[in-house]
């Protein structure tokens, strides 16, 4: 199994956090992972892009063309990185307007649990609903709970479900 | 033991504690900050005494760990590319004096740059400082070539230099912690002062051995370049790369369906190049495509007459070797269909200073003060004063004091001087800005300098700042305040304000330009002083209010481009501004930005 996944927002979004429980999750998984993320000036809210490559790789980085999971926090990006997608590459955007792609207005959901940053996950589990990431919802809970602070866990885990469950917060155990 | 995800700094920092270094020193500095944290915060991890200290600047924590290594320990020092500007006077001495315990300056290079003022190759500069230096392809080699790197840093006792980029310091990779080793070390400085005070009379010796362990250094067997054999059919052409555009050409040469058809070297050490390893390129190929960041230092060195590479013009000279770049290269050097035109370098968004960044009001009043001032700026989180025209220069670390005084003689000369005002950050005062200021006061500049005190090195993600009184890990140790040395520096006009204090910032200001312009004024230092917001402990200590914006608003839009927080933006129409409530902190320092009052605050219910 090969996967290159491309994670997209601008400093401040937790561009870092989600890029983070995707790689865990191959790391428990006992699967090859490299990642490639972006540091300094840049964090400082302007344009941030993570990769992930899971399996086989040498390089973290993703030529254009070459991803096969999109996931966009920051939908002014598009322009900037949807060229990085393969033709059936599955683009997943966190946007209050519905125009192409796959979206979902994570912030606002993510604003009702109590803060915009979690919008990060809320997106994480529409991925795994479509079945767009290499790995289960059973396996991403796993990987936040071992990264999120613990005081944070419950509400992180919350805002994944948010985004598996279409806003049903009930609906893991009915997968 | 358990497979871990670990950054390439990360990965940096368990391999200097797994070999058994115990005195690290750095100065933070992107893309290499990452890595004196971790070993700050896995010592535990250690077992023997390790010691580590955020230096002030990278002279100083070269020094440190030099003389450690003089007593027979293993020590490390930690920079950016840039830093190792500063630390060039040591490093160069280094080279011929050579040291005892294995050292290792472990030197991150940017090429791109991604946050970094030039994109200069340290193994270029190894090579003018005739030091061996190692190129790692991924996390896992980095953390690999630390014992390597103190096991040659020893066997030759001279420096050796660890050269990670910005794609190896801040990539993620599952990677296998082993046991620390126990060296049992205990501090012995052997006194020899033909070795370590030599005067000129025993260098040319000094130098010749050094000469002689390079020649032996270049032929080590375990740092030959590695060859992946092709099957024959590209015959007499070989692919060379080093670091990470190595990792980027093997995923390149699989997705080509090339893997195993062309013979692909991997080059460790870029310097010194093995002369075995020239040799057969020079008798066995008549092509060779050469792929490395930032230089050409291996082809340089190859000086061979099929060479394609960055001096043939084949490889782009500046910035990363991106994936479709090498595509686009490795397509031209073996005959394949050109890729499609990737689309060109989109930058997207610009960065901002954070909503509420104390560095935010005193630029907007400086801008405000001294609308036709000249600005000169320094390095760290206040070069985005640029966005609000309050910037004109950024150089390097302390360049802004002495180039404010640069602007200060040149204009004085012609009679007119407009106000300069000088903006240095905390820690970078501290790094390079005291000799500076110490200058402009004896050459009696007439210059306003703003430090810009945020109580952290904000940039780099909060390292401590001499001033706070805390030490790499948190322990207490003595302070030593900016007021002081400002004063000590024979300043003359000293004044301390929170810049979110609007009024009483721009009335120092004018005082200050005042000064500076009496018959007995030279350089007034004005202190900004409010705690950076990315601390949960300053944003707590400080009252949030809602703010928003009614409908007075003319939509003048001087909140959004001149003031430019990020979490003020215009509607969709343009019509009126409007205020991002994810992004505002509740400050309130915005209100009397706008013209009209229309922007409000009210206590949190």
């Amino acid at each position: 199994m090969k996967q290159q996944i491309i994670v997209s927002g601008i400093g401040g979004q937790g561009v870092l956090f989600l890029t983070r429980v995707i790689a865990q999750v191959a790391v428990n998984r006992g699967m090859p992972v490299l990642t490639a993320e972006t540091h300094g000036m840049a964090q400082r809210g302007g344009t941030v892009l993570s990769t992930v490559k899971v399996g086989d790789f040498a390089s973290p980085l993703i030529r254009s063309g070459q991803a096969d999971v999109g996931l966009l926090l920051w939908e002014a990006n598009l322009q900037v990185h949807a060229s990085l997608l393969k033709n059936s590459g599955v683009l997943l955007i966190n946007s209050d307007t519905a125009e192409k792609g796959e979206r979902i207005d994570a912030s606002a959901i993510a604003r009702d649990l109590g803060n915009a940053v979690l919008s990060n996950l809320v997106l994480l589990g529409l991925a795994v609903r479509r079945q767009a990431l290499f790995c289960s919802a059973e396996e991403c809970q796993a990987a936040i709970r071992q990264l999120a602070p613990a005081k944070f866990v419950e509400q992180n885990l919350a805002a994944f479900h948010k985004g598996l469950g279409s806003g049903d917060a009930d609906s893991l155990t009915d997968r | 033991m358990m497979k871990e995800l670990l950054m390439g700094n990360e990965a940096i920092a368990c391999g200097l504690i797994e070999a058994g270094c115990q005195v690290a020193t750095a100065y933070p500095g992107t893309p290499s900050t990452e890595i004196l944290q971790a070993v700050i915060d896995r010592r535990d991890t250690a077992i023997e005494p390790l010691y580590s200290e955020w230096s002030v600047n990278e002279k100083v924590a070269f020094e440190v760990a030099l003389a450690a290594s003089y007593t027979g320990k293993r020590c490390a020092v930690v920079m950016k590319q840039v830093g190792l500007n500063v630390a060039a006077d040591p490093f160069m001495r280094t080279a011929y004096i050579g040291v005892k315990g294995g050292m290792v300056t472990i030197v991150a290079d940017d090429p791109g740059p991604h946050s970094s003022q030039n994109e200069q190759d340290t193994r270029l500069f190894c090579l003018q400082a005739r030091v061996p230096v190692l190129d790692p392809v991924s996390p896992a080699e980095a953390k690999a070539m630390v014992s390597t790197a103190f096991e040659l840093s020893e066997k030759y006792e001279l420096n050796v230099v660890l050269r990670p980029t910005t794609r190896i310091c801040h990539s993620r990779q599952n990677i296998t912690p082993t046991s620390p080793l126990k060296l049992a070390r205990v501090a012995d400085f052997q006194r020899d002062p033909t070795r370590w005070a030599a005067t000129p009379a025993f260098l040319p010796q000094l130098h010749r051995k050094l000469n002689a362990s390079l020649e032996q250094i270049a032929v080590e067997p375990a740092l030959q370049p590695r060859l992946i054999e092709g099957d024959g059919s590209c015959a007499r052409t070989a692919l060379v790369a080093s670091g990470i555009a190595y990792s980027n050409l093997v995923d390149l040469i699989d997705d080509l369906g090339l893997s195993s058809k062309i013979d692909l070297y991997q080059v460790l050490m870029p310097y010194p190049l093995s002369p075995t390893f020239v040799r057969s390129l020079h008798e066995n190929y008549d092509r060779v495509l050469i792929l490395e960041e930032t230089y050409p230092v291996i082809e340089l060195q190859l000086a061979h007459a099929g060479a394609v590479g960055k001096q043939s013009g084949a490889v782009p000279r500046e910035g990363e070797l991106t994936p479709d770049i090498m595509h686009q290269v490795v397509a031209g050097f073996l005959g394949l269909p050109a890729p499609e035109e990737a689309p060109g370098e989109r930058r997207g968004q610009r960065p901002s200073l954070c909503p509420g960044c104390p560095h935010r009001a005193a630029f907007y009043s400086i801008k405000q003060c001294f609308p036709k001032g000249i600005f000169p700026s320094d390095i760290g989180c206040y070069t985005l004063g640029m966005n609000l025209g309050a910037v004109n220069t950024v150089h390097c670390m302390g360049a802004c004091i002495s180039q404010g005084a640069g602007f200060y003689h040149a204009y004085q000369q012609d009679g007119d001087v407009p106000t300069i005002v000088v903006t240095i950050g905390d820690s970078t005062f501290f790094h390079a800005g005291i000799p500076a200021l110490i200058n402009a006061v004896i050459q009696q500049a007439r210059i306003i300098v703003v430090i810009l005190d945020n109580a952290t090195t904000a940039m780099t993600g909060g390292q401590p700042v001499p001033h706070m009184g805390v030490a790499a890990g948190g322990q207490p140790t003595k302070a030593v305040a900016i007021e002081p040395l400002v004063r000590a520096s024979g300043v003359e006009f000293l004044e301390v304000c929170d810049p979110y204090d609007k009024h009483a910032f721009e009335a120092l200001l004018l005082q200050a330009d005042a000064y500076i312009r009496s018959p007995e004024g030279g350089v007034a230092v004005l202190i900004s002083r409010h705690g950076c917001v990315m601390d949960r402990k300053v944003l707590k200590s400080q009252e949030s209010f809602l703010v928003t914006i009614n409908d007075k608003c003319i939509g003048c839009r001087k909140c959004v481009d001149a003031f430019e927080c990020p979490a003020l933006l215009m509607d969709s129409d343009g019509n009126m501004a409007l205020v991002n409530q994810d992004r505002c902190i509740g400050c309130g320092i915005c209100l009397p930005v706008c013209p009209v009052d229309a922007i409000i605050k009210e206590k949190k219910s």
